[in-house]
């Protein structure tokens, strides 16, 4: 009903599960969106002088040349951010339900230009333009405006402490927060770092994968448009070693928010605590598991799992690439998956019957084939795919590996790749132990009728996130992050905003205290 | 509220001067061309006429001139609207399919209407209540959209909890809405109390019928026309402009409403809270009256304290149940804040609302307005000291004086009774629980004020007072993410902030047997 009466419909979450998209409804993209912005701020080069190149995955060619951030750039930025944060600014003295005004003007103009942010994020990452546009870019409207209604909702609370005394709290925001983002997600990472951010007062220095710059690059130019007041947000593409690392052992730095492999994880914890102890929240890897019951729905759950891995190229770290199969369904459902997978769609992004674009770049490209080769190696069963998918640009076939093993390193390590484990399983204790032997924790998922085993597995598996009958289910008012190696802390729903507060407790004596 | 306006008719610059001035202009402009959007019965989304063929006059109360006739909803009417709020309600309907976060963009949207005819609905506002258009315009309309775009955050953060019960069982709590609920509201703040009213509600998915005051029906009507447009479900609120014995009491004791939420009167409050005892036990929350203390200790600052005192009370025509209507001030600076608010008070431009520069207009209705001056009339007979005013302004309209009486005692009609017109009582303290003891002295309990520098007494007052609203150095600073309601017979329950919701939802608590419990 509302669908039809509101004119720029945002599609429901739940709508991304099967990669089933209304053509009629989505603009025809243009494949060669022209890039407005590529500079370190929105006018300025870097104080580097450098740039470097960001590449088309779909076919290894050069976009254009971006600024490059370093040290000296990081440096500019945080004097900026400071200064945007000292006591008495605009931005501190602003009224809280303005900053939430200011961040649903930043959805409505992301809104606005959905067709374009969706075109130059698949040019840039390779994802399917239909994915963007109907996934990505709503989802990090969705996500902006939810985080809009908190920032005059954040309260603190009065408290009953022993003796004479009012006591109460302010919640406040911690300062400076450094943001260190991935490519997979490129704009819904930005969205997710900036949300709670900014909703709470602090104000940014982030900085853009060096994949994936020119999205958060245009998305500076609306935070602009829309009225924040300088040094609030600055964006800085540039590389981990320099950029990164400059972020993250910053002096006056007071928080640093990271998405991204749990090895560059322990070094910014390793950072914050070599420097200033900053504040430290990761969102990092994960191996999840995703068990299937001889009970379940066996459509549903062949088509969810295949869902559950394949999605944007398996580049997430959600990815449910351990998919445990109870023995007396698994070569059905082993038959079915493979099914599903050779008729996955691999191709030009920009055409809109594409399920599965290039993966990101060289690097990630070379190192899946390396997994791929492993699994062979090691006696998994290749099923399908397992090699090249196009002449040129990054693509990887959709690839399914039966009868695989604990042990093996496909089945331990993160691939970030289209490459499917089918792993076989007898009872319900021996699976969530082995799901649960691995030193991730970020996401799992239960497919079952059985509304015991449901709980059960729900509340044994050690993860951040679990779906039952369903599988990477975001909902921007739903806290998302993991257990274990795979982050600290979390992001979204009331909880993401703790990571963005300082509690202050205000103790103030009065002569005769009163219930 | 009205500081921030006066301050910027009168210490603005030329160029926010001339922006009034061009807001009046097109608004005076618009009175030529306006055409009222609704005059109906809104029930499904669609407008109505009466099932009884009445229609009620609807005044403009600084000219007596009749704006046009309404169509008068009685029983019938109300029935028809709650059959369509429950189809709007039932489970599976679009309303109750409807994404949280949806509900939210809705009220968003609706938010965004009313600020693109803020004009047209600030004109209205003050044709049809008779307050000055400049605060329609800057507190009246700002507030309204303040509210929507509040609670339209609120759609999706109203969250249950899981709870860790004892034994082999999960348990959670879902929050849910109440279901059909019925709000009536009074005519000082109509569109304000519109957006107070339905927004909370809408936002935790309850559906809405609304009995605007039969004084002031019109922003309401136009507000049904925005909901329309916005794109709420048909059913999902329904607009019924009608009088309390008829309509209001027909909400009050119908069978099939969930919930009934009313601003008024205290004495009708009763009869709302008895109406739910009669009938299915719907839960009532009530907004009522207040004879609110406001407390000035000498160590204030003096001259920001009259001030505040002083709009404090003449705010709205001294129409708002907020109004600081006892001042108590410490003996040492007695003489001098009696005399600097009467001169305040002297000073006061009454006249035609449209007008810049005007700030009192007339009061809402010829019973209102007897209402005030034989409450004036007590005051003279009972001995308080006259300082200003005391009588009509103009023998064929409802104006009032600014009155002020001072040395009025806590026994007089006019220190307990509520006035609800431009009527200043001014009292004198000697200590600390002297004025506590005699602030809580009287059967309401909704605002108080404190001015003083010292955080002691300051402390001290705020935790004493009986009052749902305690203001420390200033006075009707209210916002919509802070509560608002009252102690004792001041009401029950909050509007606004987060305590709000709890007034438009049910808790459910679902427990599910499992097998094993683990931490």
């Amino acid at each position: 009903m509302l669908r039809h009466v509101l004119s720029r419909t945002l599609p429901r979450i739940s709508g991304i599960s099967n990669c089933q998209y209304s053509a009629a409804a989505i603009p025809v993209p243009s494949a060669q969106p022209e890039v407005h912005y590529n500079k370190v701020t929105v006018h300025q080069d870097a104080v580097s002088k450098r740039s470097f190149p960001t590449i088309n995955p779909a076919t290894g060619e050069v976009i254009c040349q971006v600024a490059e951030a370093d040290k000296a750039d990081v440096n500019k930025a945080v004097k900026a951010a400071r200064e945007a944060f000292r006591f008495g600014s605009p931005w501190r003295r602003m009224d809280a339900s303005d900053r939430g005004l200011l961040l649903t003007r930043l959805a409505d103009a992301i809104e606005r230009d959905t067709a374009y942010l969706a075109e130059l994020e698949t040019l840039d990452n390779g994802k399917p333009y239909a994915v963007s546009y109907s996934v990505d870019v709503p989802m990090v409207v969705k996500c902006l405006r939810y985080c809009a209604g908190w920032a005059d909702k954040w309260e603190g609370k009065t408290i009953p402490i022993d003796g004479d005394f009012f006591c109460y709290t302010r919640h406040e925001p911690i300062g400076v927060c450094g943001q260190i983002i991935l490519w997979n997600f490129p704009l819904l990472m930005q969205a997710w770092k900036l949300g709670p951010a900014l909703a709470t007062g602090n104000t940014v220095v982030m900085k853009v994968a060096e994949q994936t710059p020119l999205t958060a690059l245009y998305v500076a130019s609306l935070i602009k448009e829309v009225g924040f007041p300088p040094g609030v947000v600055n964006i800085l593409p540039g590389m981990g070693p320099s950029a990164g690392s400059a972020i993250a052992s910053h002096m006056d730095v007071d928080k640093v928010a990271f998405t991204g492999s749990t090895e560059v994880g322990h070094l910014i914890q390793q950072a914050s605590g070599s420097s200033n102890l900053k504040k430290v929240t990761l969102e990092l890897g994960g191996k999840s598991p995703n068990i299937i019951m001889s009970d379940a729905n066996m459509a549903e759950a062949v088509e969810q799992s295949h869902f559950a891995l394949f999605f944007n190229q398996g580049q997430c770290c959600c990815a449910g690439s351990r998919t445990y199969v109870q023995d007396t369904i698994y070569d059905e459902f082993m038959e079915r998956s493979v099914e599903r997978a050779k008729s996955r769609v691999v191709g030009d992004p920009f055409s809109m019957k594409t399920e599965q674009g290039p993966q990101v770049d060289e690097e990630q490209f070379k190192k899946i084939l390396g997994y791929i080769s492993s699994g062979k190696r090691e006696g998994a069963k290749l099923m399908c795919g397992g090699g090249v998918a196009a002449d040129r640009g990054y693509f990887i076939q959709p690839t399914i590996f039966g009868d695989v093993q604990d042990g093996m390193t496909i089945a331990r390590e993160e691939i970030f790749g289209p490459v499917m484990q089918i792993l076989k399983f007898k009872t319900l204790e021996e699976v969530v132990e082995r799901a649960n032997d691995t030193k991730y924790g970020l996401a799992a998922a239960v497919f079952t009728k059985d509304i015991d085993k449901a709980h059960y597995i729900s509340s044994g598996r050690r993860a951040g996130t679990v779906w039952i009958n369903c599988y990477n289910v975001f909902g921007a008012q739903a806290p998302f992050g993991g257990y274990k190696y795979s982050g600290n802390g979390r992001e979204l729903g009331e909880y993401g905003l703790d990571n963005y507060t300082e509690v202050k407790t205000v103790t103030i004596k009065v002569p005769q205290k009163n219930s | 509220m009205s500081v921030v306006f006066t301050s910027l008719w009168q210490d603005g610059s030329q160029e926010q001067r001339n922006k009034l001035r061009f807001l009046l202009t097109a608004s005076v402009l618009l009175l030529c061309l306006y055409v009222i959007w609704g005059d109906q019965i809104f029930i499904d989304n669609e407008w109505h006429e009466s099932c009884s063929g009445r229609k009620m006059p609807v005044h403009n109360p600084a000219t007596g001139d009749l704006l046009c006739e309404v169509e008068e909803a009685d029983t019938e009417d109300v029935d028809k609207a709650v059959r369509s709020a429950r189809t709007a309600f039932q489970l599976g309907s679009p309303w109750r399919c409807m994404d949280a976060s949806d509900r939210g963009l809705l009220l968003n949207r609706l938010a965004d209407l009313v600020e693109r005819d803020r004009l047209r609905l600030a004109t209205l506002e003050a044709l049809d209540s008779g307050k000055i258009f400049l605060m329609a315009y800057f507190v009246d309309l700002m507030a309204t959209v303040k509210t929507l775009r509040y609670y339209g955050g609120w759609a999706d953060k109203v969250q249950g909890k899981t709870i860790p019960v004892d034994g082999e069982y999960f348990t959670y709590t879902r929050h849910e809405p109440i279901g059909v609920c019925g709000q009536i509201i009074p005519w000082n703040f109509p569109v304000m109390m519109f957006a107070w009213k339905i927004a909370p509600a809408l936002c935790c998915g309850n559906t809405v019928i609304i009995k605007p005051a039969e004084q002031t029906p019109l922003t309401a009507l136009h507000m049904a026309c925005l909901i329309k447009e916005a794109g709420f479900p048909p059913g999902v609120v329904n607009v019924l402009p009608g009088y309390g014995p008829t309509a209001g009491n027909a909400i009050a004791h119908h069978m099939d409403i969930d919930k009934i939420a009313f601003t008024g009167s205290t004495a009708v409050g009763k009869l709302v809270q008895k109406a739910a005892g009669d009938s299915n036990l719907k839960r009532v929350t009530l907004e009522l009256g207040g004879k609110n203390p406001n407390i000035v200790f000498a160590d204030c600052d003096l001259e920001y304290a009259v001030e505040q005192a002083h709009s404090g009370l003449f705010f709205n025509q001294g129409q708002c149940c907020l109004a600081g209507s006892r001042v108590f001030v410490e003996d040492s600076i007695y003489e001098e804040f009696v005399c600097r608010s009467a001169e305040k008070a002297r000073n006061k431009v009454l006249g035609n609302p449209l007008v810049p520069g005007v700030d009192q207009g007339p009061q809402i209705d010829q019973k209102q307005f007897d209402k005030i001056l034989e409450l004036i009339e007590s005051g003279k007979r009972e001995g308080a000291t006259l300082e200003c005013g005391g009588g009509p302004w103009d023998r064929n309209s409802l104006f009032i004086q600014p009155t002020v009486f001072s040395n009025v005692t806590d026994d007089m009609r006019i220190a307990k009774e509520e006035i609800f017109g431009p009527v200043q009582q001014i009292m004198r303290f000697h200590s600390v629980n002297e004025v506590i003891q005699r602030a809580n002295a009287t059967h309401y309990g909704l605002a108080a004020g404190v001015f003083t520098n010292d955080i002691d007494k300051a402390l001290t007052v705020s935790s004493a007072l009986q009052a749902g609203m305690v203001w420390v150095n200033c006075y009707n600073a209210m916002s919509t993410q802070c509560p608002f309601g009252g102690f004792k017979m001041s009401g029950n329950g909050r509007e606004l902030g987060e305590y709000a919701l709890q007034e438009y939802t049910e808790v459910k608590a679902v427990t599910i047997k499992i097998s094993q419990k683990n931490s």
